[in-house]
């Protein structure tokens, strides 16, 4: 690859917001990144060459064999989930999450190993062949389903997130989190989904006109339950049984778990195992002392279901630092509960310019959706920042515009724009800006 | 916008609930009826009218030692939280600077303390109360809370009716969805 200057071959692109933001258009044809890769070529290839250490050692004799469910290479050992290590005599272990490092995955999909975990007490150890999802209260034949059943119906598969309604609390603080992304944003996953319809199952045990409202409740140890609108039902819920095109794993709700696409984490209730069709809402010790948001008047919002317009950088982010001056990819997530992501912006100066980013195939509704954007970084102090805007028109709120509206109490649905400090050391921090 | 909308023009009628793509297949039904005394066992939510309370009572003098014994080592002998939450107090503070979300300042509805402490508590054997113990559980919070007296009796008739001091401070900003 020939290079022009030091800063490299796109030093000619457009630059279409400061500090060295280019042009989408890098990423919308495939760009040009692709046109070293031949130049290194001319390497002997005759036998002598392995004697003399050309050829690595794994070139020199056969691999191991097969094996009946492949893991991530032994290099990838570092990329894992994080989570708070309890004392042994920590009396409610299983109470707590994980979370995902996004800034160390590409795309949109989440390995489902790497799929982040909210439990409430601890992830059971179900034998699918003595699991059944009852469905009763306001119908007209209370019904029990058994996972193999389930199998039968036609099936829908979709790409959507789910997000825990606490995930990016940290942004209510008073203090920016230190740490990768996954510090303050690593509630958030995105899976193929596929599973059954929840409507058909309503609708063979006859809904009772005076339904309004579901009660799902899981059989873990905690019996976690949330009360959904009976609309949601009947619109696009579904027990989802795969994941990724493997049952759901246990930490997902193996068998089966309510999957309400774009809504809070919480309600798409694992290891389902009870729906009970309502007048009204249950009330829930996670829909009323929990996941409510309380605002600066002393008020609550209760049942704010959907997530809202979100997105973060993950490259580069905290742990993802600076190699020097030059061209770098920019790029990260968008997301929306109520919907396809329709843009992203990029600033490069703490908001005050914006460049659009290009958004990768597929952008499906309520999943996460990749952006990237290229980037000629000079070497000086800058605040990159991203802000999603999705196809209701919903445009994610500065930080500040949101604690206006909401206080610093929420604890729940924090969307704010997300700053990344890249400082002249190449270093890159989570600052509020 | 989309079939999906569509459908939800329509009168919530069993026929149209199934999804349009779906429609031409007739979906099987492999839902076995659910014995009624299964069914009874199985649903242990409580809603705020109470509905589904089992029979039994306690006060709160009667529940302290059910309370002290299975509560108090996570939450605190006067629930004033351990390595679990904090239950009583913080009256008062959820404007102030520093916020305490308890059962007495926060919590809106009594018959959720009954529902939670029965399906979920303790941490390590839930669903191992007996109804009266959960009953006197949910008392002695209560009264730790000045909610409840300590001889009150609490069940399935009083329990509903009892005024949880935050009741009235939640706002629900659910809106169903336009129908066209």
């Amino acid at each position: 690859m020939r290079q022009k200057k030091d800063d490299g071959p796109f030093d000619g692109a457009e630059r279409v917001a400061a500090n060295g933001l280019l042009h989408r258009r890098l990423f919308l044809s495939g760009g040009t990144l692709a046109a070293g890769a031949a130049a290194l070529g001319g390497l002997g290839t005759a036998t002598p060459a392995a004697a003399q250490g050309v050829f690595p050692d794994w070139r020199l004799k056969p691999g191991k064999s097969f094996t009946g469910y492949g893991v991530p290479s032994r290099f990838e050992e570092p990329v894992q989930r994080t989570f708070t290590a309890r004392a042994p005599s920590y009396p409610s272990p299983g109470a707590g999450s994980s979370r995902t490092p996004l800034h160390l995955l590409e795309g949109i999909i989440t390995p489902s190993g790497l799929h982040f975990e909210r439990s409430h007490s601890g992830v059971p150890d179900i034998d699918p062949e003595k699991h059944t999802l009852l469905v009763h209260g306001l119908v007209r034949q209370p019904l029990l389903f058994d996972v193999e059943s389930l199998a039968r119906y036609p099936t829908v598969s979709r790409i959507h997130f789910i997000e825990c309604s606490g995930n990016s609390g940290a942004g209510w603080g008073v203090n920016p989190p230190v740490g990768p992304v996954a510090t303050m944003h690593g509630l958030v996953s995105c899976s193929e989904w596929s599973g059954v319809p929840l409507s058909y199952l309503l609708d063979e045990a006859g809904i009772d006109p005076a339904a309004k409202w579901i009660l799902a409740e899981g059989s873990d140890a905690a019996g976690m339950s949330r009360s959904v609108p009976l609309s949601k039902c009947v619109d696009d819920a579904m027990i989802a049984l795969y994941q990724n095109g493997e049952r759901v794993r246990p930490e997902q709700g193996y068998p089966m778990r309510l999957l309400l696409p774009g809504w809070e984490g919480n309600m798409c209730v694992k290891w389902l195992s009870r729906i009970k069709l309502t007048k009204g809402p249950t009330h829930t010790k996670d829909e009323t002392s929990k996941y409510t948001e309380l605002m600066p008047d002393g008020k609550s919002l209760q049942f704010t279901f959907p997530m809202e317009v979100k997105s973060t950088i993950t490259r580069p982010s905290e742990g993802i630092n600076m190699r020097g001056p030059g061209f770098y990819e920019i790029s990260g997530f968008a997301w929306s509960g109520n919907g396809k992501i329709k843009r992203v912006d990029v600033s490069a100066d703490g908001g005050k310019s914006w460049a659009e980013a290009a958004l990768a195939e597929p952008v499906a509704s309520r999943a996460l959706t990749r952006f990237r954007l290229g980037w000629q970084w000079d070497g000086g102090e800058i605040i990159l920042q991203s802000r999603a805007v999705d196809e209701t028109g919903a445009v994610q709120p500065t930080r500040e515009a949101l604690i206006a509206a909401k206080g610093i109490k929420n604890a729940y649905h924090y969307n704010g724009i997300t700053s990344w400090e890249v400082r002249a050391s190449g270093l890159v921090k989570n600052v509020w800006a | 916008m989309s079939g999906r909308k569509a459908i939800l023009a329509g009168a919530i009628g069993a026929a149209l609930l199934v999804p349009a793509a779906a429609r031409a297949v007739d979906p099987p039904k492999t839902g076995r009826p659910a014995p009624a005394d299964l069914v009874k066992l199985m649903d242990i939510s409580i809603p705020p009218d109470g509905t589904g309370l089992p029979a039994g009572q306690a006060t709160a003098k009667q529940g302290q030692q059910v309370y002290l014994t299975r509560c108090a080592a996570c939450h605190g002998e006067r629930g004033e939280g351990a390595t679990n939450d904090r239950l009583v107090g913080g009256r008062g503070t959820l404007t102030d600077e520093q916020t305490f979300k308890t059962v007495g300042s926060y919590w809106p509805w009594a018959t959720t303390l009954f529902d939670y402490v029965r399906r979920a508590m303790p941490y390590n054997a839930p669903l191992s109360l007996k109804d009266e113990e959960v009953y006197g559980a949910v008392a002695y919070v209560l009264f730790l809370n000045e909610i409840v007296g300590e001889n009150d009796p609490i069940n399935a008739q009083t329990l509903p009716k009892v005024q949880m001091p935050n009741r009235d401070a939640f706002i629900n900003a659910f809106t169903e969805p336009e129908r066209r």
